[in-house]
């Protein structure tokens, strides 16, 4: 599947692999409807002389391709139901929460900061950046104050609306360090194809001194590292 | 041409006319007149897509304040996917399948005179063209067109200081209560149509599959229509009169609107599906020379999409914020509704498989019509996936999806259906060779244009996006992007063909005779054009409507107000007798 981007989180290979399952069951029946339509628009073109059968169905035959698709489709919805209940359903427990506030056009991050309180006077606030650990499943609160925006990390095959009026957590647990991105998946108004952020994921030594190093720095009165 | 039709004044006859023809045909032109429109501003979304540096060619022929030297801006670009989508839905494909064939093809193909409400018919035409008006001329307002998408979410749609456009968003709403209206007005007239005025002999399982898509799309929009209504009327309060209905601030439901938006847009997607399927079937039976594959399956499973295509609306509002247990659910019944689908598909393959095929175009657009039919519905597995969906959503690979189904579908069952049903409404034949031509130069481009768009889709490409540049990881894909832009160009430009053999076919055309497809259903007993009044005398129907090559018969074909000569089998299909 080398169209699908790198996939940085505990999760987001069970959903490639769900993919590549659709891919298959679909690919076969592509394969074969399409097969038959242009093998039988060949077989059967008209021909002197050759009359078409006369025929009105099969019984049997109707009852196969309704039940036969019909498994697949509810097995490819079982085996769905299991990955969405471990993703959107169940929220694992985490140390830490952050709240991540959607605007036009603006991504605020905001960590609880030295108090482990959030909306306090010492959370760390970041604007369209993101820092996470590797290794630690984190809970990202998402808020709106204007319009929907949609939170999507492609890395994570991450996606949540961030709905004005509402409160909404989602989970990621990172798998790898690097530096990637955020964007927004819905329409948002006219700077909508601006609304980026940066991701930066860090081994968890690297992230507890930057959140050493932030905290210090918020408690001089100054901005995050 | 009866005594009556001659001294019909001009304006009574081709205007404000009660024939449901000239009505069925006013819808047509309606209709292709805002395809054209359509159909450009999704050449200008292309431009914009594949070159986001460039200037666009006669760009500079637009206002400064839109097009600063050719160039796009983001809130124009917003405005102009907006109208794309918007025109083609509300003011191409809804009124070209209920509002054209649906007019044009309901009384005939059910053996009455006209349509039970005449006047109604007439005022659902005069109604919905005002509102396309309405849509199209919010372009020329002082802050633009509505930028909103055209699924109008609020709160960006509520207030205007979120886009900047203020009656551009008003009008799009009002024209959207306007068509609806008019769409209601269509329906009611369709269902009462198909239930009380059928020949003698016409049962309702005697009906063609066409008319069966369309009484059960009429139905679709009465049930459906009204709650569109009520969420754009709630919008437009919101907007206008200080209500909070979807405002949080006011202790509005931000998610209602989705909710209430999308119990109307799933099942209007099915009104812009069924009537095209319904048309397939019938086309693919006749240049096939042979009865349609488990005719009752086919009406059955028209149903069973009308029926569980209400239930599935949560499959779009799987990241919404929607409680995810919700989603599951949704999951479940969107699955299920693809069985039908796949019941349709596996019976078209059953009617071409042992026929007598002549490619005519109509059966060729039908065969496309199929083919990429197939590939909507299956793409469609894996946004029905909740997980899946959770990456794919507003990616490119919804744009894929959506138009193989409307565009793969719609279309080229409006294509196959136009070249099917033109000797009928105007008496003479298109150029059979040129629109070979353009169905081959359609489909290859068709497919190079969208299918790429999957796999933009499963790089995380978003929709709605004005410049794929701007973001890093699309950058690589620039290139398929410019690919898609050039193909896509050239897709529009080939409809120049079909659009050129429409116009001079009305008037250079061979004069069609009454049934030049040696067709069974009740249109081609009517004269081409059939005058006012439809039939010298109204038909007894002896059987259905597919009896092709009956053994007994010497002709290929059997119409339905000809009994079957002695021995030969008069059919009427029923599951029971379905044996091969």
């Amino acid at each position: 599947m080398h169209w699908l981007p790198e996939g940085v989180s505990t999760y987001s290979a069970n959903i490639d692999s769900m993919f590549t399952i659709i891919l298959w069951v679909t690919g076969i029946a592509f394969v074969l409807t399409e097969t038959l339509l242009f093998a039988f628009s060949w077989m059967y073109r008209r021909r002197e002389g050759v009359r078409a059968t006369y025929t009105h169905g099969n019984g049997r035959l109707e009852v196969i391709w309704t039940v036969v698709p019909a498994v697949l489709l509810l097995f490819l919805a079982f085996a769905s139901s299991n990955v969405w209940s471990k993703i959107k359903v169940h929220i694992p427990t985490t140390r830490e929460t952050i709240v991540v506030t959607a605007s036009q056009f603006n991504w605020e991050v905001r960590y609880a900061g030295a108090d482990g309180k959030l909306d306090s006077e010492d959370d760390l606030v970041l604007n369209n950046d993101m820092r996470l650990p590797v290794g630690e499943p984190v809970r990202i609160r998402l808020r709106s104050k204007d319009v929907i925006h949609s939170f999507f990390v492609p890395v994570f095959r991450l996606k949540q609306d961030a709905v004005p009026g509402m409160t909404i957590d989602v989970w990621v647990q990172p798998t790898k360090a690097g530096v990637y991105e955020i964007a927004c998946a819905e329409l948002c108004g006219f700077g909508h194809t601006s609304m980026r952020g940066q991701l930066t994921v860090l081994e968890p030594d690297a992230y507890d001194a930057w959140i050493k190093e932030s905290e210090t720095n918020v408690a001089a009165g100054n901005p995050p590292a | 041409m009866s005594e009556h039709a001659h001294k019909t004044p001009f304006i009574r006859k081709y205007i404000f006319s009660t024939d449901h023809k000239v009505i069925g045909i006013q819808f047509l032109m309606m209709s292709l007149f805002f395809m054209i429109i359509g159909g450009l501003l999704a050449m200008m979304v292309r431009w914009q897509l594949g070159f986001p540096e460039k200037a666009m060619p006669l760009g500079t022929l637009f206002p400064d304040k839109l097009m600063p030297e050719g160039h796009m801006g983001p809130e124009f670009y917003n405005a102009v996917f907006t109208m794309h989508a918007s025109i083609m839905i509300f003011l191409v494909i809804i009124p070209i399948l209920a509002g054209a064939f649906g007019n044009f093809l309901v009384p005939l193909m059910i053996g009455a005179r006209d349509m039970a409400y005449p006047k109604l018919n007439m005022l659902s035409f005069w109604v919905a063209v005002p509102g396309g008006l309405l849509m199209a001329s919010s372009f020329f307002t002082d802050t633009g067109a509505a930028a909103t998408g055209w699924t109008a979410y609020p709160p960006l749609s509520a207030v205007a200081d979120y886009t900047g456009v203020t009656a551009g968003q008003s009008m799009w709403i009002g024209a959207v209560l306007i068509v609806g209206t008019a769409s209601i007005m269509g329906a009611v007239n369709y269902i009462t149509t198909i239930i009380n005025m059928r020949a003698p002999g016409m049962h309702l399982f005697r009906m063609p599959l066409t008319i069966w898509a369309l009484f059960i799309t009429a139905i679709l929009q009465l049930l459906a229509t009204p709650v569109l209504a009520s969420v754009m009327g709630m919008l437009l309060f919101d907007r206008t009169l200080g209500t909070h209905f979807f405002a949080p601030v006011g202790g509005g439901q931000v998610l209602m609107f989705q909710h209430m938006f999308w119990f109307y847009s799933h099942p209007a997607v099915y009104i812009m599906i069924l009537p095209a399927m319904g048309f397939v079937s019938d086309i693919l039976a006749t240049f096939s020379r042979k009865p349609i594959f488990g005719y009752k399956a086919m009406a059955f499973s028209i149903m069973g999409i009308a029926g569980l295509g209400f239930i599935v609306w949560g499959h779009h509002m799987f990241q919404s914020g929607m409680n995810p247990l919700l989603g599951t659910t949704f999951m479940a019944s969107t699955m299920v509704i693809a069985v039908p689908s796949a019941i349709k598909t596996f019976n078209w393959l059953g009617t071409i498989w042992r026929g007598s095929i002549r490619f005519t175009p109509a059966m060729l657009n039908a065969l496309a019509f199929v083919s990429t039919f197939i590939v909507g519905g299956l793409s469609g597995i894996f946004m029905a996936s909740t997980p899946v969906d959770m990456f794919i959503h507003d990616t490119y690979f919804i744009v894929a999806h959506i138009h193989y189904v409307l565009f793969g579908g719609s279309l080229f069952g409006v294509f196959a259906a136009i070249n099917y049903w033109y000797p009928k409404m105007f008496g003479r034949m298109m150029n059979e060779a040129v629109n070979t031509v353009h169905f081959i130069l359609t489909f290859i481009f068709f497919n190079l244009t969208f299918f790429p768009m999957h796999m933009l889709g499963m790089a995380g490409h978003m929709r709605r996006i004005a410049d794929p540049t701007a973001y890093d990881f699309l950058k690589p894909l620039q290139p398929l992007n410019e690919f898609i832009t050039i193909n896509a160009l050239i897709l529009g430009a080939v409809q120049v063909l079909f659009a050129g053999n429409f116009i001079i076919s009305l008037f250079a055309g061979k004069k069609a005779e009454r049934n030049p497809w040696h067709a069974n259903s009740l249109e081609w007993v009517a004269p081409s054009p059939p005058p006012h009044g439809n039939f010298e005398t109204i038909p007894t129907v002896y059987h259905g409507p597919y009896e092709f090559s009956v053994p007994g018969v010497v002709e290929d074909y059997l119409p339905q107000d000809r009994p079957a000569p002695g021995g030969a089998p008069s059919h009427t299909p029923s599951l029971s007798t379905a044996r091969a």
